[in-house]
């Protein structure tokens, strides 16, 4: 056994095409995956790499994500220039499931520290997408970039209940990979952050396993941590609406056609949360857990009806409930939301250091994502289970042309 | 189990106002018949709410109210006495919305249909067959379990005004030293009885919130404002106000605790949600991040949480006599933790735990906070 055994040991969900003809092995790895999004679905073929947009924003989430915070350390304009076109290289070359250079693995000279680090030899493209942000922290006087700061990219503010650890938040750059298969993620930000030694630094890093939102109608609704369907009401690609929620047309000009990324490292409180009631689950996340139904309705995409109260007039949808908050007041914004759950070893007290890595993508983010951050943090009673303990904002320029690379017009 | 708790569910979205656990019992084996005949529709109009069938079998009953008339409309069922059991409000014309309401007893009902949402509407009878029996001997124990629990709440207020004055008046004549002394004792008392105070909206977080919790701009008050002032920045120019208005708050919090009345449930969730106390805030040392007296606070929690489940008790022991056990073991095993880490009076300062201490710490309440989980279904049980 090569390949193969090692990829079912890292419980690829997917096993679709790269596995087909493995005969009885692979029967056994498919059956015990979720069901599958839909017969077409091909979960190893590589995502386009150059377009108007980025990937990794309303392309189909996949199931494994690797997400990476730089300092660039550099004190050169030319030569983050430089990284940035070796990181974009790099980039199309692994997305198109080739490794990271020319020469690769073993192709180089026997003297020679290999060109790629190897792991992802054998594997296909697993729907391989990198995304990468400049963070608020880029514009300042280093790179002359000062007067290129989107007046969007604001600094974060301050959320009720934050409790924000400095190494796992901000950052210059961002890079989120996310694949079908997890040893694909972690060689494309392992080979990045090779790439990048001695002009950037990593600042932090997070791993996340199981997607908690669909971007795509035939994607089924992935559940979160606490064992509920999470992001029913997301951004679909499929809706007429996402673009102008997710897409920046009113500049500047370098971030048309891209978007404004929010990361948030939020640990749950599982222990505590599985020791309450069903109901009062139910009534903080405002869903039945079974089906995903609101309360009060019978199927999960049923619209959330505020005006059903039950005995003694109580809203059965409490005003505090995190769907209801999550909804209202909002002024029909909303954001894209592709965020993965984690579970980062233990937190050295007996618990499961394990959350929702959520990441989120918006036109504005001063009109979509912080005032409903601010309504559920002030608010939401599934508040008391968690802890936001990272954050992070970034701008997503729009998608390299041919020949271009990531955010050669800020730059130009 | 499922359709239980999910019934459980509907009772207790009722509590804000104040019943006991038999005012919403009964029904459960009814429940599995619920749905038959399929949901009910209501043709609503101006003048006219005809409702499809007026029976139904006790359970999950589903209306449909679909709005036929010119005004908006709202829908509701009652029990005797006009008691809500379900209401859909706000249909405007033309549209339909559903009620799914659960009714666990047989008996007399009304619907109504409210053109205009005004006035008492236009109504008619409904009958609920099947009934739950009830088991009159639980119910006197369940009763005594909230009367119990409200002796030991207004044991605890007395003590709680008393120190909180003594440590308001400390602040203001500007005795730090007195005032720190009197900080730890004080939140004892408080944090005894904390699941009451929480039920009375701005005044826990008036009260208690710590300064992470804030909002931009939002005023820090209360006892941990206080508790910053004489540990970390030493008395501000505004202390003497905040703490006349923690003391305001306080009296208050304690006049209304009186009148308060839990039920059983409550009181086992109330039981749980002062351990989660102890693991999110306690353990972590997020409560008394500037004066480190989180284990005051942490024992004051442990009480408050035992002396709820104590008023249980008796129904308790009868259902589940080994539960009761392990509830004991595991809360003498964090009591015997606490124990250890006296000094004094008091306890060591937090700072002063090693790594592996707090560990044995979180490792028991975990342990302790599993059976306590279980009472709640434990006191639902028929």
């Amino acid at each position: 056994m090569t390949g193969v055994s090692r990829r079912g040991l890292f419980g690829l969900a997917g096993a679709g095409v790269a596995v087909a003809g493995l005969g009885a092995a692979a029967g056994v790895l498919a059956s015990g995956a979720e069901k599958p999004a839909g017969p077409s679905v091909d979960t190893s073929a590589p995502v386009p790499f150059r377009g108007d947009h980025q990937a990794g924003i309303t392309t189909p989430a996949q199931d494994r994500m690797h997400f990476v915070a730089f300092d660039v350390t550099t004190k050169s304009r030319g030569e983050l220039v430089r990284l940035l076109k070796d990181w974009t290289a790099a980039a199309e070359r692994m997305t198109a499931g080739k490794e990271a250079a020319e020469g690769g693995a073993v192709g180089g000279i026997p003297e020679a520290a290999p060109a790629d680090t190897g792991e992802a030899l054998d594997l296909p493209a697993s729907a391989l997408t990198l995304t990468i942000g400049f963070g608020p922290s880029l514009f300042d006087d280093r790179f002359g970039l000062a007067g290129k700061r989107p007046e969007a990219l604001v600094d974060l503010p301050h959320f009720r209940g934050d409790n924000l650890e400095a190494t796992r938040s901000g950052g210059d750059i961002c890079v989120q990979a996310c694949a079908n298969d997890p040893q694909v993620a972690v060689h494309a930000i392992r080979n990045l952050a090779r790439i990048g030694f001695g002009k950037v630094a990593v600042r932090w890093s997070q791993l996340g396993f199981g997607r908690t939102s669909s971007t795509s109608k035939a994607q089924a609704t992935p559940r979160n941590l606490f064992g509920f369907k999470d992001g029913t009401n997301n951004l679909k690609s499929e809706d007429p609406g996402l673009p102008a929620q997710v897409w920046v047309t009113d500049g500047p000009d370098w971030m048309v056609g891209g978007s404004y990324l929010v990361a948030r490292r939020i640990r749950m409180h599982i222990e505590i949360w599985d020791r309450t009631s069903l109901a009062e689950q139910e009534s903080i996340v405002g869903r039945a857990k079974g089906s995903g139904a609101p309360l009060g309705q019978q199927n999960e995409f049923d619209a959330v009806d505020p005006h059903v109260r039950g005995a003694g007039g109580v809203p059965l949808v409490p005003d505090d409930s995190h769907i209801r908050l999550a909804s209202e007041n909002l002024n029909g914004a909303k954001i894209l939301r592709r965020g993965y759950n984690f579970t980062d070893g233990s937190d050295g007290y007996g618990h499961l250091d394990a959350g929702l890595f959520f990441i989120c993508f918006n036109r504005d983010t001063r009109s979509q994502f912080i005032p409903m951050q601010q309504a559920l943090s002030g608010k939401d009673r599934m508040m008391e289970y968690l802890e936001h303990n990272g954050s992070g904002h970034f701008a997503c320029p729009p998608g390299p042309a041919v020949g271009s690379y990531w955010g050669e017009k800020l730059f130009a | 189990m499922r359709s239980r708790l999910q019934h459980l569910g509907v009772c207790l979205t009722g509590l804000a106002a104040i019943s006991t656990l038999a005012a919403c019992g009964g029904g459960d084996d009814k429940a599995a018949a619920a749905g038959a005949g399929g949901p009910i529709t209501v043709e609503a109009k101006d003048d006219g709410c005809g409702v499809q069938r007026a029976e139904a079998q006790a359970g999950t009953i589903t209306f449909e109210v679909s709005n036929k008339g010119s005004r908006i409309t709202e829908f509701y069922l009652y029990a005797e006495g006009d008691r809500i059991m379900g209401e859909v409000e706000n249909i405007a014309p033309g549209l339909t919305r559903r009620l799914i309401v659960e009714v666990p007893d047989g008996g007399r009902y009304q619907t109504s249909c409210r053109p205009g949402m005004t006035g008492d509407g236009i109504r008619a009878d409904f009958t609920v067959k099947g009934s739950a029996s009830r088991n009159t001997d639980d119910n006197a124990k369940l009763a005594e379990a909230t009367q119990g629990y409200q002796r030991y709440v207004n044991a605890q207020v007395q003590p709680l005004l008393d120190k909180t004055g003594e440590f308001v008046t400390a602040v203001k004549a500007g005795k730090v030293d007195a005032a720190k002394a009197v900080y730890p004792v004080a939140r004892t008392y408080w944090e005894r009885i904390e699941p009451v105070a929480e039920s009375f909206g701005d005044l826990d977080p008036r009260t208690d919130s710590r300064e992470a919790d804030l909002e931009p701009g939002q005023a820090f008050t209360g006892f941990h404002r206080l508790e910053k002032d004489l540990w970390v920045s030493g008395l501000q120019p505004d202390s003497g106000k905040v703490a006349d208005q923690l003391l305001a708050d306080v009296t208050e919090i304690a006049t209304r605790a009186k009148t308060v009345a839990f039920t059983p449930l409550q009181l086992a969730n109330g039981a749980k949600s002062l351990l989660d106390e102890v693991a999110t805030g306690k353990i972590t040392g997020e409560e008394d991040t500037f004066s480190h007296t989180d284990l005051w606070d942490f024992q004051a929690n442990v009480e408050g949480s035992q002396a709820a489940i104590a008023a249980l008790r008796p129904l308790v022991q009868e259902r589940d006599a080994a539960l009761a056990k392990t509830i004991d073991e595991k809360f003498a095993a964090v009591t015997g933790l606490l124990d250890k880490q006296r000094d004094g009076d008091g306890y060591k300062l937090y700072d002063k735990l090693t790594q592996a201490e707090i560990k044995a710490f979180a490792e028991a309440v975990d342990a302790l906070g599993e059976p306590i989980s279980k009472v709640a279904e434990v006191v639902a049980q028929k």
